[in-house]
């Protein structure tokens, strides 16, 4: 956990919309666990004005320019362009002075070894996924479910291919893959493979549902979840879910940021974790 | 000015000690309460001991659960939050924080609010009790739960009565924080001072609302919210200003405050100390380049004591 000056070593458009970007990134590849993320800070003027949160997708090593020169670490991101932070990365280049904080938060349980696991992604959620089934083919059979609205959504597939991961391509418009949501995909695998556990990240409709299915089955399932975030270390509780067990007199929060991105399914309200209602009053 | 030097020609450090109704602080920043938790979050980036004083997250006795989310948005150069001062209460602050708090010199000065008055009074005998608190900040932006809802802080005979009450339970400083959200800022701040307040410190955040214009939904659960950040410090100095012309006790001021730059202001309008709130999420290290900012700029300016400095506005 530390806060670096940095610079970016490339930022490429690899989809209509998505831009995956390496990052110059010492310690990480010791640090990093899978599903950890950073907080990226796009520039020392303003806007924007707070730091964007970004999964982590990968860590390695540049080849040095020399013999005998220390290898280089790196960690990238992938990211959408949907906004003033986004559209101000996009047009970022190589040797651009940026910030990172991280790594934060608590990533994944890698689970048993030789159990079945199956990995749900939900376009961009596919991110925090990679470095999970780079873990996991050490020991297990690991199953990527991809899903996505068109074929533009479908990033990095063959990347996890190449670690030996199967994967299962769905496509709300059918451009590519089978037509449909992920979840029926999910649905058949889960009655071939019963005893599997499930790792989710993507929008929070598609987890939702991959909750309701998990929990009929007794599926253990892990997600990640996204929030608004201000700190990203605990400090300012902009980015709470509510536990399992949550009431008003016994308020019982957890901090995406901290206590998460990944959950047990368990662990969560999932009564109310989709439909936020306004109530409550007073200024700071 | 030249800048002092030394007879080897090491420029001389300046004196950073400022003190607030007793309470010696060994350089005048600190957090603002509610961007800092409770200290351990910002640990691993920043030596919490180069801070003039560690401010913890608004206490109430009970714990308290906090609003729905979205409970945070970016506005332009800020931020609306709208957390609902969500905290431990008094039983696991003191069990589980005050420890932690415990093993730095800085001074603990602990945030507090109440939904009516008797709370406010509880709450501060309790802490009065605690001997690793050293001052009381007193938070009266909060609705008064028994009055409809009324903002405390925001009519000056509800201000002076909640004070007067609390002055009663605590003989460590008391700080009482000024709402901005008030026709007349001078007027709160001579009642809460008449009412035994030992120092002021000010803004909280102002009230604002940003809505998304897609879903026509406000961008925070709460709908309205404070905001916070470099959009409102021009508002801020210019309150902090009001309240040195209105009162004698020191005034802390507060608001956008991202740089030394941004403190120096508010020191020049006559403020004794400084509170940096929304940048620590921006750069967690904001605090102690700030400090670095102010011990250069004396140095610059030939300042041999940062006291020199306050209240020094040229108009
Ligand atoms: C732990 C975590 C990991 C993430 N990992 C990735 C990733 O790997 N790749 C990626 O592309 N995105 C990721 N996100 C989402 C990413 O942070 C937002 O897309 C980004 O902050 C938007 O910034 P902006 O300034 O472009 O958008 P803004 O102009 O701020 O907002 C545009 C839209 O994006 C939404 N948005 C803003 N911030 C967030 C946020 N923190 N989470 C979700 N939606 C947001 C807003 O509600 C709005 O609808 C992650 C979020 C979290 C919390
Ligand atoms: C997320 C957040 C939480 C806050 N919580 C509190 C609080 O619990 N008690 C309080 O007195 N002020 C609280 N404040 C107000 C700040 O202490 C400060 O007065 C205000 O943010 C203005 O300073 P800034 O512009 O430097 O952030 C909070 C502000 C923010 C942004
Ligand atoms: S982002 Fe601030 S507490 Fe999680």
């Amino acid at each position: 956990m530390k806060n670096r000056k940095t610079i970016i070593l490339s930022n490429q458009e690899i989809s209509p919309g998505y831009y995956r970007m390496q990052i110059l990134a010492p310690e990480y590849n010791r640090l990093a666990k899978p599903g950890q993320f950073v907080m990226f800070r796009v520039q020392r003027s303003l806007p924007p004005l707070l730091r964007r949160p970004f999964g982590i997708f990968r860590t390695g090593y540049v080849e040095p320019d020399c013999d005998g020169m220390p290898a280089k670490e790196f960690i990238e991101i992938i990211y959408k362009v949907v906004g003033t932070g986004t559209g101000i990365m996009q047009e970022l280049h190589q040797g651009d002075r940026i910030e990172l904080l991280g790594p934060l938060g608590r990533g994944f349980d890698l689970g048993d070894p030789d159990e079945e696991k199956i990995l749900v992604g939900g376009g961009i959620g596919l991110v925090p996924l990679y470095m999970l089934a780079e873990k996991m083919v050490v020991n297990s059979n690991v199953r990527l479910l991809m899903g996505g609205r068109t074929r533009d959504d479908i990033i990095t597939v063959t990347e996890f291919e190449r670690l030996g991961v199967g994967t299962y391509v769905s496509t709300e418009d059918g451009s590519l893959g089978e037509e449909g949501l992920v979840t029926q995909v999910l649905e058949r695998k889960l009655d071939k493979y019963p005893k599997a556990s499930v790792y989710a990240c993507g929008p929070m409709p598609m987890i939702d549902a991959v909750q309701q299915i998990c929990s009929q089955r007794g599926t253990p399932l892990q997600v990640s979840l996204e929030a608004l975030m201000a700190c990203g270390v605990g400090a300012c509780l902009g980015c709470v879910v509510k536990g399992a067990g949550h009431s008003a007199d016994h308020p019982h929060y957890l901090c995406t940021c901290k206590q998460g991105p990944v959950f047990h399914a368990g662990e969560l309200d999932w009564s109310r974790l989709a439909t936020p209602d306004a109530e409550c009053g007073g200024d700071q | 000015m030249a800048a002092q030097k030394t007879k080897t020609g090491t420029p001389v450090r300046p004196n950073m000690a400022v003190e607030i109704a007793g309470l010696k602080l060994k350089n005048p920043v600190m957090p603002a309460s509610g961007t800092f938790g409770y200290g351990e979050e910002y640990a691993p980036y920043l030596d919490l001991n180069r801070l003039g004083a560690i401010i913890t997250k608004g206490l109430s006795l009970q714990p308290k659960a906090g609003n729905e989310t979205p409970r945070i948005c970016e506005t332009v150069s800020g931020m609306l939050n709208a957390i609902g001062l969500q905290n431990v209460g008094i039983e696991a602050f003191i069990e589980d924080k005050m420890p932690f708090l415990a093993q730095y010199d800085a001074p603990v000065i602990v945030n507090f609010f109440g939904n009516t008055r008797d709370e406010y009074a509880e709450l501060a005998a309790r802490l009065d009790e605690l001997p690793g608190v050293a001052a009381l900040e007193m938070n009266i932006s909060c609705p008064n739960v028994k009055q409809g809802g009324i903002v405390f802080g925001t009519e000056a005979g509800a201000a002076h009565e909640v004070v007067a009450l609390v002055r009663k339970k605590t003989r460590k400083p008391l700080i009482v924080k000024l709402t901005p959200n008030v026709t007349d800022i001078q007027v709160t701040a001579r009642a809460v001072e008449d009412a035994g307040a030992d120092a002021i410190s000010l803004i909280n955040t102002l009230t604002g609302m940003a809505v998304d214009v897609k879903t026509r939904k406000p961008r925070i659960a709460n709908t309205i919210g404070g905001l916070s950040g470099p959009a409102i410090r021009p508002i801020a100095v210019r309150m902090v200003h009001q309240v040195v012309q209105a009162v004698k006790v020191p005034v802390i001021g507060i608001g956008g405050i991202s740089r030394a730059m941004d403190a120096l202001e508010f020191l020049i309008v006559g403020a004794r100390a400084v509170q940096v709130g929304t940048a620590n999420f921006v750069d967690p290290h904001a605090m102690a380049t700030i400090i670095d900012g102010l011990e250069e700029f004396c140095q610059n300016e030939g300042i041999t004591d940062i006291n020199e400095l306050i209240g020094t506005l040229e108009v």
